[in-house]
């Protein structure tokens, strides 16, 4: 049976489809993701999930409820971990996570505990009396994602868990959730970042204008919708466009971005060579492996960060 | 403390212009709004409650109205207040949350061309205020002496004063709970002050506080230009603000580092 | 960094079973999630504590002796007193409640505001099983409880400055924290609204709230003012707050038909306040 099942769900804000009729199904302990750029749809899809924004139509449900006919019973099952954190800077750290555990009517002997162990899973235990304001960028993440398990769910709902991190941060996030992810907890992720679906999702689908456009694991996106390697290169803004028609042939696929040149091919290196036989010199050139950021681009013709 | 030149770039124009476009930006509602609250005062407690108080004695002795009496005090603790809200939580807030003096400190200006752009902006409004109470009071009829005239570079005085005090005071603060002292500090001043009745109904131990107090000073200040009637004290009360000023302005640029470059 | 042994047992910190089931944690949720909220709301003012202390303690000593007793010299000189009472005990009641229904407004302007925008707090809570209604509610309940405390100490100060002369005095306590609310939850309804940075609440601070404080009866009787100005204390919870206040605390004569418009004029802002809260509350949380 599927932990969350979306058919037809659509949300519009007047003329705008956020959402436009997209279905998706996620399995128990499976790691989902919606990939695509601001404003595909995937915070409101969340935020539907949670039953914290009314759907405009088609239907939804969350280990089998409607999360708009029964939210509270909804969220209990739930730790959401917004983009923005939205943590409680008039609390300390600790009292932060035993407050919110409050929300889900849970009393106080057990939050105490619950809180220490959270700090601990954390790794914010000496940080436990600070303000919140005196955290840094990273901690107040591991915060906001240690608050959204304070109820135990088995279900984590991330809305672009490592936006604004730096990498260090970001692996260590990604080391914490793996690990939840192991214990069979089922994780529901939003991202625009092409190397956090490709570490973290089993399947995912491509999310853009409201709408999906692809759907499958990183890996088989990759495969169905770029080559093995890609080569970049850069002729200088000027000369981009022009060196196109000599390049015909060489690779099975060309993009021309403003800045640079992108050849799909199953052999960068090879292509290289062949680039330097028709009498082309790139002023930069790096050979590398698809990402779902070429899937991206060839699925919509833009590129996900603008 | 360093040299001059190392807190002075000599670009306060910088930091003025930068006040002016704020306030062509602001909405206009909002500036004006700063001009009520000493009216409602005057004419709330003035014309209210003066009905139930009649006549008090002014200044020589001589018999005024309640409305005149409280008017010249409420003009010296608007200019207070304006000021202290200029230097303490308008500063505190652009350095902490706007990270406005972050962006201006890593330019050529130095802490004093800022410092100085801000308190000319907070006497520029002060200057508006005090031009247009002292037109209600003219209205009012509650202005008896040309003298009244002087009450705008006085207002302007009492203003420098408190603002030079107030920010060397915020170099100090790391939280918004702290900056509510200030509020703390401010209340009894104005309750206590002579602003709306006479300290004479205290114990003597309470008068001499209250008379080393700075708002005290200037509510008698402005109370003597208001009827045109000055004394010895009145030189005092004026000494007591440009002492204020100049070790203000002084104790201010000491704490220029500390307050901007933490 | 921590090293990579340190949190080898971490799924089990995370997971350890003792948690009510999801069914039992939303039963409670329901049920209580508005008082548990109003708990959150109160000791989220700790934060400020030192604060609220200050002016529950100073306020009122300041005040009474400035307008009591200073003030009140020039009256009692000018008229003898008001309404048959020395400016004092007049003064007093009115004080008191206009106090608590100023601290009433800092908690329910700001502080909402932040809720949606800079701390997003209210969103952090909807995505527990606690919901508006129950938000708004908790909000209510929990600032109250704030309001009624402090204006514990101010009686006392009453009693102390000799200003309450009447055995129901004490009932002045919950008058004052319940104008507070009636000027509050409809505040609360328009704080929710606000997109922007909130200039607009220096606007009810300067003309909504200082012009009650000072035109609506607090410092004289509303009868003192011309007839074309007496509407502000009509439409003022902290008038009818202070007249209500003067009758439990000196035994102010006051018809009863008028005593009854009084509790009716704070009784129906909370009401509507309320519920116009809920409906704001949930369409802006529910976007």
């Amino acid at each position: 049976m599927s932990v969350i099942e979306a058919s037809g769900l659509t949300k519009t804000y007047g003329e705008l489809n956020a959402v436009d009729g997209i279905s998706f199904e996620v399995a128990p302990g499976e790691s989902f993701g919606l990939l695509g750029p601001n404003g595909a749809g995937k915070s409101t899809t969340m935020r539907m999930i949670g039953g914290t924004s009314l759907r405009t139509s088609g239907s939804l449900t969350v280990l089998g409820l409607d999360p708009e006919l029964n939210g509270p019973e909804v969220r209990a099952h739930l730790g959401v971990i917004p983009q923005q954190d939205n943590l409680d800077t008039e609390l300390k750290v600790r009292e932060n996570l035993i407050l919110y555990g409050r929300y889900f009517g849970l009393s106080h002997a057990f939050l105490k505990r619950k809180a220490d162990e959270l700090l601990e899973f954390a790794q914010l235990t000496e940080k436990a009396d600070e303000k919140v304001d005196n955290l840094s960028g990273g901690m107040k993440r591991r915060l906001t994602i240690a608050r959204g398990l304070v109820n135990e769910p088995k279900i984590l709902l991330l809305d672009e868990p490592t936006t604004g991190l730096d990498p260090q941060a970001r692996h260590i996030l990604w080391d914490r959730l793996f690990r939840l992810k192991e214990e069979g907890v089922t994780l529901i992720v939003t991202t625009h970042f092409m190397d956090e679906a490709e570490q973290l999702c089993d399947r995912l689908i491509v999310m853009d204008h409201g709408k999906i456009v692809a759907e499958g694991s990183p890996a088989s996106l990759i495969k169905e919708y770029a080559t093995r390697e890609v080569l970049e290169m850069r002729f200088g803004s000027e000369r981009n466009a022009s060196v196109v028609s000599q390049l015909e042939g060489i690779g099975a696929r060309i993009e021309v971005l403003p800045d640079r040149v992108l050849l799909y091919t199953p052999d960068g290196e090879g292509a290289l060579e062949r680039v330097a036989h028709v009498g082309l010199r790139p002023v930069t050139s790096l050979v590398r492996r698809s990402s779902l950021e070429d899937v991206f681009l060839r699925l919509t013709g833009r590129s996900l960060i603008d | 403390m360093k040299g001059l030149a190392a807190v002075y770039s000599g670009n306060v124009q910088a930091v003025i212009e930068r006040g002016f476009r704020v306030i062509g930006n602001q909405n206009w509602a909002i500036i004006l709004s700063g001009f009520f609250e000493p009216v409602f005062y005057l004419l709330s407690m003035g014309l209210g409650l003066g009905g139930l108080v009649g006549v008090v004695t002014g200044p020589g002795g001589q018999p005024i109205t309640y409305a005149a009496y409280i008017a010249p005090a409420l003009l010296a603790t608007s200019a207070m207040n304006g000021a202290i809200y200029d230097s303490t939580w308008n500063v505190f807030f652009k350095m902490r949350f706007a990270r406005l003096y972050q962006a201006m400190l890593s330019t050529s200006l130095g802490p004093l061309d800022v410092a100085a752009g801000e308190i000319f902006m907070a006497l520029f409004r002060g200057l508006l205020y005090a031009i247009g109470f002292l037109g209600v009071m003219g209205i009012m009829g509650l202005t008896t002496s040309w003298w009244s005239l002087a009450m705008v570079p006085v207002a302007l005085l009492i203003a420098m004063g408190f603002a030079s005090l107030g920010m060397a005071v915020t170099s100090y603060f790391t939280t918004f709970q702290q900056m509510d002292l200030i509020n703390v500090a401010l209340l009894p001043m104005f309750l206590f002050s002579a602003t709306l009745f006479p300290i004479e109904v205290y114990p003597v131990a309470v008068q001499w506080f209250v008379m080393a107090m700075p708002l005290w000073h200037g509510v008698e200040l402005m109370r003597a230009l208001s009827a045109g009637i000055f004394t010895d004290a009145t030189a005092v009360h004026l000494s007591y603000f440009v002492v204020m000023t100049v070790s203000g302005v002084a104790f201010t640029t000491r704490r220029l580092r500390a307050l901007f470059l933490r | 960094m921590t090293s990579q042994s340190a949190f080898l047992d971490s799924n089990r910190l995370v997971y350890s079973g003792a948690a009510p089931s999801p069914s039992e944690q939303a039963r409670r949720a329901r049920r209580w999630g508005w008082l548990i909220y109003a708990e959150c709301r109160l000791r989220r003012m700790k934060a400020y504590f030192g604060t609220i202390l200050v002016v529950a303690l100073l306020y009122p000593v300041l005040y009474l002796a400035a307008m009591g007793i200073g003030l009140g010299s020039l009256v009692n000189s000018g008229v003898g007193g008001i309404d048959g009472v020395p400016y004092l005990v007049f003064v007093g009641a009115g004080l008191l409640v206009s106090t608590i229904v100023t601290e009433s407004t800092n908690e329910f302007t700001f502080s909402i505001m932040a809720g949606f925008k800079w701390e997003k707090t209210f969103y952090a809570t909807q995505a527990s099983p606690i919901s508006p209604a129950q938000m708004v509610i908790g909000e209510v309940v929990g600032v109250f409880v704030r309001l009624f405390a402090q204006a514990i100490p101010f009686w006392v100060a009453l009693l102390v400055f000799g200003a309450a002369p009447s055995g129901w005095s004490w009932l002045i306590v919950p008058i004052a924290a319940v104008a507070g609310i009636s000027f509050g939850a409809p505040l609360m309804a328009y704080s929710a609204t606000v997109e922007d940075e909130g200039y607009q609440f220096a606007f009810v601070q300067r003309f909504i709230v200082m012009p009650m404080f000072l035109f609506a009866g607090t410092f004289y009787p509303l009868a003192q003012m011309p007839p074309y100005l007496q509407w502000v204390g009509w439409i003022s919870p902290m008038w009818h707050g202070t007249q209500l206040g003067r009758i439990v605390s000196y035994g102010m004569e006051n018809p009863l038909w008028l005593t009854v418009v009084h509790v009716l004029a704070l009784v129906i802002p909370i009401v509507v306040g309320v519920a116009l809260s809920v409906r704001v509350f949930t369409a802006r949380l529910m976007k």
